[in-house]
């Protein structure tokens, strides 16, 4: 018997009964909405998007246009030329290939060594583990601004300013990322699966391969997902370690917020193409995201 | 417990049983016969893997997260009591506790603790019930639940620059969207940038845009955990939907509701991008009078616009010292809600 004939089924089916308990939970409590619901909804959603498709229309316009009154409401011819500015005048280009680079990275790392980690906390005994996991948790809290002046310092040193690797070694790992995983694995791994790999004699690499990543595959995607946007979006750090030769996105952002003879229309464009990716990330996975959310918060 | 041990002696066992002839004997006999050896090897290089794996999953993490985060936050401990100036990086002299001093004595430091107080109530408070009567709605069974929930999130998918600069313009004080809709409504044109309130409502305002949804999705999983025979008997008892919101939701919510606000605490003081973009060119100072210089923005301000590395170490251990009140204050006040209920 192999482990991953052993795992199938199993994950499957605690998948299933998850699932339905959901439902039965809602079932009992859940009123159809009014239409009053609806509408304040509406306007909700408006708010969330209003300001989103105005981007567009305002990077659609010319700079002089932006400051007359009234504002523009509707699309005009400019969209092409402001983009193209914003890719190669701003940067944007390159910054787009960096920050692929530096969120893929940082996603990539993160999400693998939390899941190792956290299984280790999930579901192995070691010495100082409960010591340990407070330690991760607690300093999930610790603002960014505490570590930036001796990262600064220390990457001077080696000569590293103003390249890759300097924004993306700091972000390898996170507190939020192993504890995520923890709180999952507690769960959705059950321990007899475990015993039965080491009852066949597999070694701990070959537990983690068969039994570990394959359980934990649904909130690794959805902690892939929340390390990518938050990444992709990271200003602070980002901004004094780079600087507009050799930019991220949200460094190419504030070079051109910060910029001196500022043209509203391709700041426009240059905010639309930064957000781009995250917006279709949003629109094919949405649901997990929002999933992932919503279930970290029940356990954290 | 038992079940790694469990684990452990069943290989040990099946070891065993390998030699087929004498069964228990395996067990002391390191390296005497090759076949027996070489079970005795394997069983020991067993025991070893599973008393070291567990150290060696939590090491990448353990050295990553330490290295870049647990001992940077000591050295700018050591750096805020050192003269550090970017324009000479290599002399730092023991300064003692001068940069607290200087800190302390300046005006711009209260005035961007205030700030950073008045941004984070009024972006906070506004956020977290606007995040709980959404989370309501919500909840509610409604068509194409999941296309509501993603829409609520997207603001949360925009970076913070993007969404200042968006904002900034919606902002801007001839051709604005904010002013021009105002004018409706017979307000006159206001200076968001260089008004004292006017900024800072502006600042907290692309805080609760992008955060709302977000903290609404996290009251909404918890709402739907509450479990139904709560409000059956409070049904019963004769409550109205609006009693059961009130005495049925909300304290079966406190626990989120305070995750919720510590989270929003911690984000409102190291509060940054925002007034940085938002102040366009000379951004780093929070507006001319420094009206919505936050203490983030004043750290990076002293750091890298003056070059006072030492100082911005100061100004970032005091953030730190105000979070540790702040978690202080949160614990005793659980403990208290606790012992109440």
């Amino acid at each position: 018997m192999t482990t991953s004939e052993l795992t199938l089924p199993r994950g499957a089916g605690t998948e299933r009964r998850g699932r339905g308990r959901r439902r039965v939970m809602g079932a009992g409590k859940q009123l159809h909405a009014g239409p009053v619901t609806y509408v304040v909804l509406t306007v909700f959603a408006l708010v969330s998007l209003a300001p989103l498709v105005w981007t567009a229309v305002a990077a659609s316009r010319t700079d002089r246009r932006l400051a007359e009154t009234p504002p523009p409401l509707w699309f005009g011819g400019n969209l092409f030329t402001n983009l193209q500015s914003a890719w190669d005048e701003a940067g944007l280009g390159t910054a787009m290939v960096n920050s692929v680079i530096v969120a893929g990275t940082i996603t990539v790392s993160t999400v693998v060594f939390a899941t190792l980690a956290g299984f280790a906390f999930a579901k192995l005994r070691f010495r100082f583990s409960g010591l340990l996991l407070l330690l991760t948790i607690g300093t999930m809290m610790i603002p960014p601004q505490l570590a930036v002046v001796p990262l600064y310092l220390w990457m001077s040193d080696l000569g590293w300013s103003n390249q890759l690797q300097t924004v993306v070694l700091p972000s390898l790992v996170t507190a939020f990322g192993t504890f995520f995983m923890r709180q999952y694995l507690v769960q959705a791994l059950p321990t007899e699966l475990i015993e039965a790999a080491r009852v066949d004699g597999a070694s701990s690499l070959r537990v983690v391969w068969h039994v570990v990543f394959p359980a934990a595959r649904p909130a690794m995607a959805v902690l892939g997902l929340l390390t990518f946007v938050f990444a992709w979006n990271d200003f602070l750090w980002p901004i004094i370690a780079l600087n507009q030769q050799n930019p991220t996105v949200q460094v190419a952002l504030n070079s051109l917020g910060t910029g001196y003879v500022p043209d509203q229309a391709v700041i426009m464009a240059g905010a639309l193409l930064g957000t781009l990716p995250l917006l279709v990330a949003f629109l094919l996975f949405g649901k997990q995201i929002v999933g992932g959310i919503m279930q970290g918060a029940i356990k954290g | 417990m038992t079940g790694s041990k469990q684990a452990l002696a069943q290989p040990a066992s099946s070891a065993d049983a390998a030699p087929g002839s004498q069964p228990g004997a395996a067990r002391g006999a390191h390296g005497r016969g090759a076949p027996a050896g070489a079970d005795s090897w394997r069983s020991r290089l067993y025991r070893w893997d599973m008393k070291a794996s567990p150290y060696a999953f939590i090491a990448p993490f353990f050295i990553l997260f330490g290295a870049f985060s647990l001992v940077p936050l000591l050295y700018t401990a050591w750096y805020s009591l050192h003269d550090v100036q970017l324009s000479s990086l290599d002399r730092q002299t023991w300064a003692g506790l001068d940069n607290y001093k200087n800190l302390w004595a300046s005006d711009f430091f209260w005035t961007a603790l205030k700030n950073t107080f008045t941004i984070g109530v009024i972006s906070t408070v506004p956020q977290l019930l606007a995040a709980l009567g959404l989370a309501h709605l919500l909840n509610y069974r409604l068509r194409g639940s999941t296309v509501w929930r993603v829409v609520m999130l997207t603001p949360y998918a925009t970076s913070v620059a993007a969404a200042t600069l968006v904002f900034t313009l919606l902002y801007s004080w001839d051709g604005g969207m904010v002013n021009w809709i105002l004018h409706f409504f017979g307000v006159d044109p206001v200076n968001w940038r260089e008004s004292d309130w006017g900024s800072q409502f502006a600042v907290s305002s692309i805080v609760i845009w992008r955060w709302t949804g977000y903290n609404a999705l996290i009251y909404l999983a918890a709402m739907q955990a509450i479990p139904t025979d709560l409000y059956e008997s409070a049904a019963l008892d004769g409550a109205n939907r609006w009693q059961q919101f009130r005495h049925v939701t909300i304290p079966q919510l406190r626990p989120t509701i305070l995750f919720t606000v510590v989270v929003s605490t911690i984000g409102a003081t190291q509060l940054f991008g925002e007034p940085l973009l938002f102040g366009g060119v000379s951004g780093s100072k929070g507006g001319s009078e420094h009206q919505y210089q936050t203490l983030g923005l004043y750290m990076y301000d002293q750091g890298w616009i003056i070059g006072n590395l030492g100082k911005a170490s100061a100004i970032a251990w005091s953030m730190f010292l105000i979070l540790v009140i702040v978690a202080v204050i949160n614990m005793l006040f659980t403990r208290r809600l606790r012992k109440s209920q």
